[in-house]
C-alpha cells in the first residue's frame, strides 16, 4: 500500500489534528493491527448483543425451534418413523441430527440481519470508519455462533428430558458441537452474500426456504436413508446435512465418525472458500 | 481547469482542507457527478446547494470513501480519498441523510461503542460519550433506546456520533431536512458550534436558507455539475438575497416610494419593482443595514405602510437566476458591479 506520497494540498496543517486522535497502534499507511481488529470485533459484539437485549423476540428461535423440533419428532412422528414404542430410541437418533439442522436454521437469520442492516444508515458510518470492513461481518457470525450454542444446549436439555442418553464421552460430545459450528458458520457466509444481494430481508428469508427444505428433509435427520428410494438416497450420501448428521450422532451413540466428518469438513472448506471472499467483497463494493 | 463559474477574483486564503477535481460517478445512465470542483478551506463551511439528486450525497459519498469515483481526485485532509481511504477515514466525521445511528442501541451505548472503534480505551470511551451526551442535550435520554428518540434528538446524537473521533473534516448530509423549525434551528447551534472550534464542515443542503445561515462559501450543483460558486455575500448579491415586500395603504404611492428609494441609492443594483396587481414594491435586500435604511426612509416620507415582510429566494428562483433561463428575472448582473456592492 502506498505511504503518504501522494501530493497533500494543505495536509500539513489538517493530518496531525486526526492523527492525535488515533491511538498509536495503527501503522503509518492506516493499516489496522490484530489488537485493534479484535477490539473493534468486539465492541460490534456487544453491539449485537445488546440489540438482542433491546428485541428479546429475536431469541424465540433460538427457544423454540429445539422444543417444538423435539416435541414434534418424537412424539407425533417418531412412533410411525421408528415403530410405536421405540421414542426412546428415536430420541437418540433424533437429537444428533437436530443439531446439525440448528445451524442452518439459524445461519439463515444472519442473511436477514445483514440485509437489515444495510437499510440503516448504521452500515454508512461503520463503512467511513477506521475499522477492517470485515470486523462487522465477523462479530455478526460470532454473535450468532453463540446463538447456535444456546439453541443446541436447549436442544441437548430437552434431549435428556425426553430420554436421550450420551454413549460416548463429554470431548466427544463437544467434538460433536464443535463441528456444528464449524459447518454453521461456514453456512453463515451464503446467507451473508444472499442478504447483500438480495433487495428485502423477506426474499432472503424466501431463498433460504428454498436452499433449507431439500437439504433439512432429504437427510438422514429424521428418518435412516435406508428407508428411502434410490436416487434419494445418493443425493442424501453426499448431503453434507446427512454427514453432519451421521458424525454427530457416531460422536454421542457411537458408530462411524471418520468419513461422515470428513465430508462435512470438506463442505464447511469449500463453502467458506468460495462465499467468504464472494461476500466480503459484496460488502466492500455495496454502495 | 479554469474554474468559469467562479464569482470573486481574490485567490481563497489559507489551506485546503477538501479539494476536489473534475470528479466523475456514473451510475449506468445516470451521471450522478458529472465533473465537480470545489474547495474547503481548512476551518470554514462550503454549502452545497441544489434539488433532489443532483450529487450532493454521491459527493459526500465519494469524499467519504463509501463510494469509489469514476474519474478526477478528491482530498481530504492531503489524502486522497482512492488510494488513502484507511487514513482519510481517521479524519472524517459523517452525519447522513438518515440518522446513521443504531435504533436498538441507547444513545450513550451507541457513542460508548463508536469511541471503542476509534480505539478509545473503555475508560475513555465512557466518559467522551457522557462529555457528548452533556454537549448535546441529551444526558437525559441516554438510556433510552434511540428508536424512542424524537426526530431532533436522533440528529443531536448522529452529530455527537460524528464528533467523537474529532474529526478535522465534518460531512453534514442534508442535516436538517425533516425536522420542524424549532429542531431545525438547534441542529443549526450545534453546526455552528462545531465551526467555532475549528472544524472544516461540508454541508448539503436543499434550503438557501440554511446555506446563508450556516455556510461563507457555497457551490451550487445541479445534474452533477457545479452551475456557481463563492462566497455567500456575492452568490446572494447574484441572485439578489433576500427582498423586501412593502405593500402601502394606497396603491398610488408605488412609484413615489421606488424613486426616493432610487435617489437615496437604497434599492441594489437590480433596482426595486413595482408589482401593481399585487400592490406592492419588491426591493433586493442585501443587508439588514439596508433593509433598517429603506424603512426608515420610507416611514420619514410619511408614506403610510399596511404591510411589509421579506423573504428569501426558493431554490428555483436562485437556479434560475443563476443560469439565467427564467423570463421574468432581471438581466444577470456583470461580475464587475457585484464586485462594487460586495465591497
Amino acid at each position: 500500500m502506498s505511504t503518504v506520497t501522494t501530493s497533500k494540498p494543505g495536509g500539513g496543517a489538517a493530518a496531525p489534528v486526526a492523527a492525535a486522535t488515533a491511538a498509536a497502534v495503527r501503522t503509518e499507511d492506516g493499516r489496522i493491527g490484530l489488537r485493534a481488529n479484535l477490539r473493534h470485533i468486539g465492541a460490534l459484539v456487544r453491539r449485537n448483543t445488546l440489540q438482542i437485549k433491546q428485541d428479546p423476540e429475536s431469541m424465540f428461535d433460538v427457544l423454540f425451534m429445539p422444543i417444538v423440533f423435539t416435541l414434534l419428532f418424537v412424539y407425533v412422528f417418531g412412533g410411525a418413523i421408528a415403530g410405536k414404542g421405540n421414542q426412546g430410541d428415536y430420541v437418540n437418533y433424533l437429537v444428533p441430527g437436530l443439531m446439525a439442522m440448528m445451524g442452518m436454521n439459524i445461519a439463515m437469520a444472519v442473511g436477514t440481519g445483514v440485509n437489515d442492516d444495510f437499510k440503516k444508515g448504521v452500515m454508512d458510518r461503520f463503512r467511513s470508519m477506521p475499522i477492517a470492513r470485515s470486523s462487522v461481518l465477523i462479530a455478526k457470525i460470532v454473535v450468532e455462533l453463540g446463538r447456535m450454542m444456546i439453541a443446541i444446549g436447549i436442544l441437548l436439555i430437552m434431549g435428556f428430558i425426553l430420554g436421550m442418553s450420551i454413549k460416548t464421552s463429554v470431548l466427544d460430545l463437544l467434538l460433536a458441537i464443535g463441528l456444528s459450528a464449524v459447518f454453521g458458520a461456514s453456512l453463515m457466509w451464503i446467507f451473508i452474500l444472499l442478504g447483500l444481494t438480495l433487495n428485502s430481508a423477506q426474499a432472503v428469508q424466501g431463498m433460504a426456504m428454498v436452499v433449507l427444505m431439500p437439504l433439512q428433509f432429504g437427510s438422514s435427520i429424521f428418518a435412516k436413508p435406508a428407508t428411502m428410494p434410490g436416487w434419494l438416497q445418493s443425493f442424501t450420501d453426499y448431503n453434507p446435512l446427512s454427514n453432519l448428521a451421521d458424525a454427530a450422532r457416531g460422536l454421542m451413540i457411537g458408530g462411524p465418525v471418520g468419513h461422515p466428518a470428513t465430508v462435512t469438513l470438506i463442505w464447511s472448506v469449500a463453502i467458506t472458500a468460495v462465499t467468504m471472499p464472494l461476500a466480503v467483497r459484496k460488502f466492500r463494493q455495496k454502495t | 481547469m479554469v474554474d468559469m463559474t467562479r464569482t470573486d477574483n481574490n485567490p481563497p486564503q489559507g489551506p485546503l482542507a477538501v479539494e476536489v477535481r473534475g470528479l466523475v460517478k456514473h451510475y449506468g445512465e445516470t451521471k450522478a457527478l458529472d465533473g465537480v470542483d470545489l474547495d474547503v478551506r481548512e476551518g470554514t463551511v462550503l454549502g452545497v446547494l441544489g434539488p433532489n439528486g443532483a450529487g450532493k450525497t454521491t459527493l459526500v459519498r465519494c469524499l467519504s470513501t463509501l463510494v469509489i469515483p469514476d474519474a478526477g481526485t478528491a482530498f481530504v485532509a492531503g489524502y486522497d480519498v482512492v488510494r488513502q481511504p484507511r487514513q482519510l477515514r481517521r479524519t472524517i466525521g459523517l452525519t447522513g441523510q438518515y440518522a446513521s445511528v443504531d435504533e436498538k442501541l441507547s444513545g450513550r451505548e451507541n457513542l460508548y461503542m463508536i469511541g471503542r472503534l476509534l480505539d478509545l480505551s473503555r475508560k475513555d470511551a465512557r466518559t467522551r460519550a457522557d462529555e457528548l451526551l452533556e454537549r448535546f442535550s441529551l444526558t437525559d435520554a441516554a438510556k433510552k433506546a434511540a428508536m424512542h428518540y424524537s426526530g431532533g434528538m436522533r440528529r443531536r446524537l448522529d452529530l455527537a456520533a460524528s464528533m467523537i473521533g474529532h474529526p478535522a473534516v465534518l460531512y453534514l448530509d442534508e442535516p436538517t431536512t425533516g425536522l420542524d423549525p424549532r429542531t431545525r434551528n438547534e441542529v443549526w447551534d450545534e453546526v455552528q458550534r462545531m465551526v467555532s472550534e475549528g472544524v472544516t464542515v461540508l454541508l448539503t443542503t436543499q434550503y438557501m436558507e440554511e446555506a446563508e445561515q450556516l455556510a461563507s462559501e457555497l457551490t451550487v450543483i445541479d445534474k452533477g455539475k457545479v452551475i456557481a460558486s463563492g462566497k455567500v455575500d456575492e452568490l446572494k448579491a447574484r441572485v439578489g438575497g433576500r427582498t423586501l415586500k412593502v405593500r402601502p395603504v394606497s396603491v398610488s404611492d408605488l412609484p413615489g416610494m421606488a424613486r426616493s428609494l432610487s435617489e437615496a441609492g437604497l434599492d441594489g443594483v437590480a433596482g426595486s419593482q413595482i408589482a401593481s396587481e399585487e400592490g406592492v414594491l419588491l426591493v433586493p435586500i442585501l443587508s439588514d443595514e439596508q433593509l433598517t435604511a429603506v424603512v426608515g426612509l420610507l416611514a420619514a416620507r410619511g408614506y403610510a405602510i399596511a404591510d411589509l415582510g421579506t423573504y428569501l429566494p426558493s431554490l428555483d428562483e436562485v437556479f434560475l437566476s443563476i443560469t439565467g433561463q427564467k423570463p421574468s428575472a432581471p438581466d444577470s448582473v456583470p461580475a464587475q458591479q457585484t464586485e462594487e456592492v460586495a465591497a
